[in-house]
């Protein structure tokens, strides 16, 4: 018995279960420590929790991106960042025109669909164009490559919308529809919250629905479990490919528009550190998962926003808000030690990985 | 073998005329080197400042400073046209370093005219000064900059703006004196002009009675800014005090009326983010909130031609607070090179210790900003704060309030 625990302990397994386990007790130590203080009242937890919902489900909303072009084509697109950010860019100018001839203000419901059709179909365009141009050319080659064009791709996509659009920053106009709060029972929640949270939470349950229920769907899954198999089966893998590219990048412009009517701000640099938190989560949900990409963009948008508050403030550290990517990323370290795979991610064959 | 021994001799000896040559050329001796400018170059000017990104309104505004300062001489400085050139700093330490890199590997550049952001003189400066170049910055507040205890790595630091010293205690003291308030929470977003101006307003705060209830903090590139808020409003503070950049105060300042028990804090930002730019970051939820920043009101007499010449040149009004003490820097340079600068027949030579000895020696010099005199430090500014409140008029038109609400003299 002791022989074969010894056997299957090795050195670095003890270093990371160590880390792991000190992250785990800070993490107990100082939720503890905060409860008890008692700063906060429950009131304050729920806004913390409906910040965090919200922002997460922005992060899941780009996530799928990710993770279903992992799950097809076993590589990272880095250029997603720039998918999201191209959507809700170029829809600013037809918000900001809606804006100024009325629109806006006398059929707000209109006018945001059409800035959200035309944002989706902008990244639409620029993630099918992505796959086109600087992918599709590179599908046998080694895995590194298309890595690289995908950090190439990025640059030049950045670039592109800056010399487009210019250097500076827009403001997103004000929709007075979304404006002030509501109180659902005891709980004050922001207007536009809950557009965002419910839209996001729709087109992630008919992005599931369509994967698992539609022949494309079906078809989709079978391209990213072998790719040679199912083109002996007569599906087209190019054109599911790009689909995947399409229904990423429309699930970007849309969560592009929703980041727009919560921070109100779009540039040419907005993707980047959202599409690196999106990473993050479709590594924490466990990549080429769909609902692991939005369990782990909910997660993160969690830990973000309640996180600060609750493990360290109890702990006694100052400004605990700067360390909130910290925060985040510890936590993706937390669950790849106990879980290499993500939360949801399953063992890969040995012919996938 | 032998052949190529002669080659060597050869060269040598020519290489050995050619330094006689120019020593024979080079009279003017400086422990850090001259710049020689033959008849018909140009006396090159660089500027470091933020000229893209969220921040440009700042390093844009203040390199048009610059830009009417020449036209004021003329483009020209005994005889020689002036260049500028610059590079963008990105309103940060990567940015500033990455920038006054690329000046100091240019021997031509005589004196440099930057940066906007604190954290980017931080480790910018001192690379100019290895290289000898002497840099006035028209926007740095931070006071470490000019710290009697900043090290030797800042002898060729100066600045036209105010120190935070300043800045900071104005702040705390209208808080207390006219806004009649008690508590105060500060947020900075750890750049070294946030994070020294918060810590100035909190002591000042405190020194005058008043209670800091947090002392948060962001990062410049955090866009969700209700957990922050919502933390902050635990404390339940009358006043907050965020003296940050355009694009995260922009974010605070909208969402800081979203937060439970936040809707009727008064909110304060500094001249970081004193510009249209911020007005439309923060659209209609900045009407009423504070801003310090040079007074205007007080300038010299001049600056009322140098708004006509704005104005004339650029189509609008100064888009942010610091074009005059750009002016002024500019206008410090080129008074310290007309007195130094040693004409050689057609060669002028510009000596690089002089220069900054030159500049340190500005004294009682009229500019646009007041009355210039430098300290042993480097501190040359003449410094009126003045607090002034955001109407729905301005905000709208999307320009800077002209009349202080608050003078604390």
């Amino acid at each position: 018995m002791l022989q074969r625990i010894r056997e299957r302990l090795n050195p670095t397994d003890i270093v990371m279960w160590s880390i792991g386990g000190i992250l785990l007790i800070m993490i107990c130590w100082g939720s503890v420590a905060t409860l008890v203080k008692g700063v906060y009242s429950t009131h304050h937890w729920i806004d913390f929790i409906i910040f965090g919902l919200a922002q997460g489900s922005v992060y899941a909303l780009i996530a799928m991106g990710y993770t279903m072009v992992y799950g097809v084509l076993r590589m990272i697109n880095f250029a997603h960042s720039e998918v999201f950010m191209s959507g809700p860019y170029t829809a600013y100018y037809f918000a900001a025109y809606f804006y100024r001839s009325g629109l806006l203000e006398s059929h707000p419901v209109i006018s945001m669909v059409l800035v959200f059709i035309i944002s989706m179909a902008t990244s639409t365009l620029i993630a099918y164009l992505l796959e086109l141009i600087a992918y599709r050319p590179l599908r046998g080659a080694p895995r590194l490559v298309p890595l690289i064009t995908a950090i190439g791709a990025s640059f030049f996509l950045q670039y592109v919308f800056k010399g487009l659009y210019g250097s500076g920053f827009q403001a997103y106009p004000v929709v007075k529809a979304l404006e002030g709060h509501l109180m659902v029972g005891p709980i004050r929640i922001l207007k536009f919250q809950i557009l965002v949270i419910v839209a996001a939470a729709i087109l992630m349950v008919a992005l599931y629905q369509f994967t698992q229920r539609t022949r494309l769907g079906k078809a989709l899954r079978s391209v990213s479990e072998d790719k040679e198999a199912s083109a002996l089966m007569g599906i087209d893998v190019d054109r599911m490919i790009s689909m995947t590219f399409m229904i990423g990048g429309a699930a970007a412009g849309a969560a592009g528009v929703l980041y727009a009517i919560m921070f109100k701000q779009v540039h040419f640099f907005m993707g980047f550190i959202p599409g690196i938190k999106a990473f993050t989560a479709a590594v924490l949900g466990g990549i080429g998962n769909i609902p692991g990409a939005m369990l782990g963009g909910i997660f993160l948008g969690l830990v973000e926003s309640v996180g600060p508050s609750l493990f360290l403030d109890g702990l006694g550290i100052v400004a605990p808000y700067q360390l909130k990517d910290a925060i985040a990323f510890s936590l993706l370290v937390l669950v790849l030690i106990f879980r290499p795979t993500g939360i949801l991610g399953e063992r890969l064959a040995v012919k996938k990985a | 073998m032998k052949r190529n021994f002669a080659l060597v001799v050869v060269l040598v000896l020519f290489v050995g005329l050619a330094v006689m040559t120019i020593a024979q050329a080079a009279p003017p001796k400086d422990p850090l080197g001259c710049v020689a400018i033959k008849k018909g170059q140009p006396i090159h000017i660089a500027y470091w400042m933020v000229v893209a990104g969220p921040d440009a309104s700042l390093g844009i505004d203040t390199r048009r400073g610059i830009e009417l300062a020449m036209a004021d001489k003329g483009g020209k400085l005994l005889g020689y046209p002036i260049k500028l050139s610059g590079q963008d700093t990105a309103c940060n330490a990567e940015g500033g370093q990455a920038a006054a890199t690329k000046i100091a590997s240019d021997p031509t550049v005589v004196a440099a005219v930057g940066s906007n952001c604190s954290s980017e003189a931080r480790p910018g400066a001192p690379i100019l000064w290895k290289a000898g170049i002497s840099t006035v910055s028209p926007s740095n507040t931070a006071p470490y900059l000019t710290d009697p205890k900043r090290g030797k790595e800042y002898d060729g630091y100066l600045r036209t703006a105010h120190n935070d010293k300043i800045q900071g205690a104005v702040a705390a003291q209208f808080a207390i004196k006219k806004m009649g308030v008690k508590t105060a929470a500060t947020i900075h977003d750890g750049s070294v002009y946030a994070e020294q101006l918060q810590a100035v307003f909190a002591e000042e705060f405190k020194k005058l009675g008043g209670t800091i209830t947090a002392q948060e903090a962001v990062a410049p590139t955090d866009t969700d800014m209700r957990p922050v808020l919502t933390k902050i409003a635990t404390g339940k503070p009358q006043f907050i005090y965020y003296p940050i950049f355009i694009a995260a105060a922009g974010h605070i300042t909208r969402q800081a009326k979203e937060v439970a028990g936040l809707e009727k804090t008064y909110l304060m930002s500094a001249d970081g983010s004193f510009s249209p730019d911020f007005y439309k970051a923060a659209g209609e939820t900045a009407i009423g909130m504070f801003h310090s920043s040079p007074d205007f009101s007080a300038f010299a007499g001049g600056y009322k031609d140098f708004l006509a010449k704005h104005q004339k040149k650029y189509g609008e009004k100064p888009i942010a607070p610091f074009h005059a003490h750009g002016y002024d820097a500019a206008m410090m340079i080129f008074n310290a090179i007309e007195k130094t600068a040693v004409k050689d027949g057609d060669i002028l030579y510009i000596c690089r210790q002089k220069l900054r000895d030159a500049l340190y020696a500005t004294k009682g010099m009229k500019g646009l900003t007041g009355t210039i005199t430098c300290n042993q430090y480097g501190d040359c500014a003449d410094p009126r704060i003045a607090v002034y409140q955001q109407t729905a008029d301005n905000i709208k038109k999307l320009v800077n309030p002209e009349v202080p609400f608050w003078k604390p003299y």
